[in-house]
């Protein structure tokens, strides 16, 4: 079976600085795949360069196996991407439905059942309450629940999620990843780059570990070992400590 | 009566100063773009105008009509070829960019028309007026205030209503941020510039009717289009037109004072304005 999404010995960085050094990941439809590391690791310059923010050569990432790198963002958005980016990023000075309309008028065609303003706000109801406060007057995770909506409002099939619990208090952390088995239900699929290891671990199908731009650990969430987790995390030789 | 008759007839010089200050507040209000040829423009297109009436034939509202679509286009063209490559976070690189155009529009002008001041001939409208009681009103300064009325109602509008209004202020917010939920900026910006020169195509008309162009006065329509941006306060588009009636009555109270002192007293409100309110009178914060 093609991958939904595959990269392809992946290379990327800023100007001089290679941050990845050829990573293979593959994500299927339905599935949720978390991304773990330390800081500087490249999980953040990984979902950039899958969403078409840094350049990448075409066959280094592939949809439903059509090389598709380096495009532009709102191509990517055409064909199926969205993400819910580091530190929400959301557009100041407009409203919380202007935010997420932005997002709807200039969606990728539906797969299943769309994303419409009514389901974002029963996801979320604090956000129907706020529909027309500006963003700006938000608190955090409410800001947060509004990326998240304006990801969902693109219809992705792929929506890649960056430290969506960063800064969030642990109740409100909660309250977001209990929303996500009701994203995934339509077969859209998560890549999720997560700091918590253990939710990380609970809330993905497959998981990713990276340690300096390099993928040193990869398998099924419900059966890595802590141990090999914490030798891949830190590199190995930490792991005999 | 003096000074009613001011008022009014610098709420009608406002009319038209609005009509510059529109496209200027789109693009440099909400796009953060400085451009320096935005005066020039009004230029060009008012001796395009001309010298439609002139060797075409055309009457003021055909070249009306006109010079709109060709504002349109040049716009569309100037962020395509030259401001989508310096738009960012930084003015200076649009500021520079703008400035060197300018320079070469005015020459390239010079060239073409040469120094000699025009005007659009209106078919006696520009004398026609209407008394009210002691104060007499211009039609075409009547004109004027109305198209421009109509004008910002209709921008503001589309800036808050539109699905194209809504992409261009969430790109304006955060360029990267509107790119990744699917907008593509660069077509965004080429249309939101095509749209301010378009409305210079009415500025354009109204300016050589009024009064008279040449190709060196582009300048002094570009302070007065940022002066009214300036006061309105950036990104509102009544605050513009708000801000082009201060400096307009500013203007005609200051000539009643002494013929020298119109323009001066409209860059001295505009100087108080930037003293006491630096974020202008229209914005809630800076």
């Amino acid at each position: 079976m093609t991958p939904l999404l595959s990269t392809h010995g992946l290379i990327a960085g800023y100007g001089d600085m290679r941050a990845l050094h050829g990573i293979d990941l593959t994500v299927n439809p339905g599935e949720t795949v978390a991304l773990i590391g330390a800081n500087g690791a490249g999980k953040s310059t990984l979902l950039r360069a899958i969403m078409g923010l840094l350049p990448v050569a075409p066959e280094m990432i592939r949809l439903d196996g059509k090389p598709v790198g380096g495009r532009a963002p709102h191509h990517m958005v055409r064909e199926g991407l969205a993400i819910v980016p580091e530190g929400r990023r959301l557009f100041t000075g407009m409203s919380v439905e202007e935010n997420l309309r932005v997002a709807s008028e200039h969606a990728a065609k539906p797969v299943a059942e769309p994303w419409t303003l009514e389901r974002v706000f029963t996801l979320f109801p604090i956000l129907q309450e706020k529909a027309r406060t500006p963003v700006e007057n938000l608190s955090g995770g409410q800001q947060q629940m509004v990326s998240i909506g304006r990801g969902l409002l693109a219809q992705p099939r792929i929506l890649l999620c960056d430290e969506i619990s960063l800064g969030l208090a642990p109740k409100v952390v909660r309250e977001i990843y209990a929303a996500l088995p009701e994203i995934t239900a339509n077969g859209t699929a998560l890549i999720l780059v997560e700091q918590d290891v253990g939710l990380a671990q609970r809330a993905s199908h497959r998981l990713y570990c990276l340690l300096e731009g390099r993928v040193t650990l990869h398998g099924t969430s419900g059966e890595i070992s802590r141990d090999a987790i914490s030798a891949a995390y830190f590199g190995a030789s930490h792991a005999l400590d | 009566m003096h000074w009613i008759d001011g008022i009014v007839q610098g709420v009608l010089l406002g009319g038209l100063y609005a009509q510059y200050a529109l496209g200027m507040a789109l693009m440099f209000g909400v796009m953060k773009i400085v451009n320096v040829t935005h005066g020039d423009l009004v230029v060009l297109l008012a001796l395009i105008g001309i010298s439609l009436a002139n060797f075409a034939g055309l009457g003021p509202w055909a070249v009306l009509a006109t010079l709109v679509p060709i504002g349109a286009a040049l716009g569309w063209l100037l962020q395509r070829a030259l401001l989508n490559r310096v738009v960012g976070n930084d003015p200076l690189p649009s500021l520079i960019a703008t400035f060197g155009l300018s320079i070469a529009l005015q020459n390239a002008m010079l060239v073409i028309w040469s120094a000699d001041t025009r005007s659009l001939s209106g078919g006696g409208i520009q004398q026609a007026s209407i008394s009210l009681g002691p104060i007499f009103i211009g039609v075409l300064p009547l004109i004027v205030l109305i198209c421009a009325t109509l004008l910002t109602g209709g921008l503001d509008l589309t800036m808050r209503r539109t699905r194209f209004g809504r992409s261009l202020r969430a790109a304006s917010a955060d360029v990267e941020a509107a790119a990744m939920v699917g907008v593509n900026p660069r077509n965004v910006y080429a249309a939101a510039t095509a749209i301010a020169v378009g409305i210079l195509g009415f500025a354009a008309t109204f300016q050589a009717m009024r009064s008279t162009v040449a190709p060196a006065d582009g300048p002094f329509q570009l302070i007065y289009a940022f002066e009214a941006v300036i006061i309105g306060g950036l990104g509102s588009i009544w605050g513009a037109f708000a801000g082009a009636m201060i400096l307009g009555i500013s203007q005609a109270i200051g000539f009643r004072i002494s013929p020298g002192f119109g323009i001066l007293a409209g860059h001295l409100v505009f100087l108080a304005v930037l003293a006491i309110r630096p974020q202008g009178i229209f914005q809630r914060k800076s």
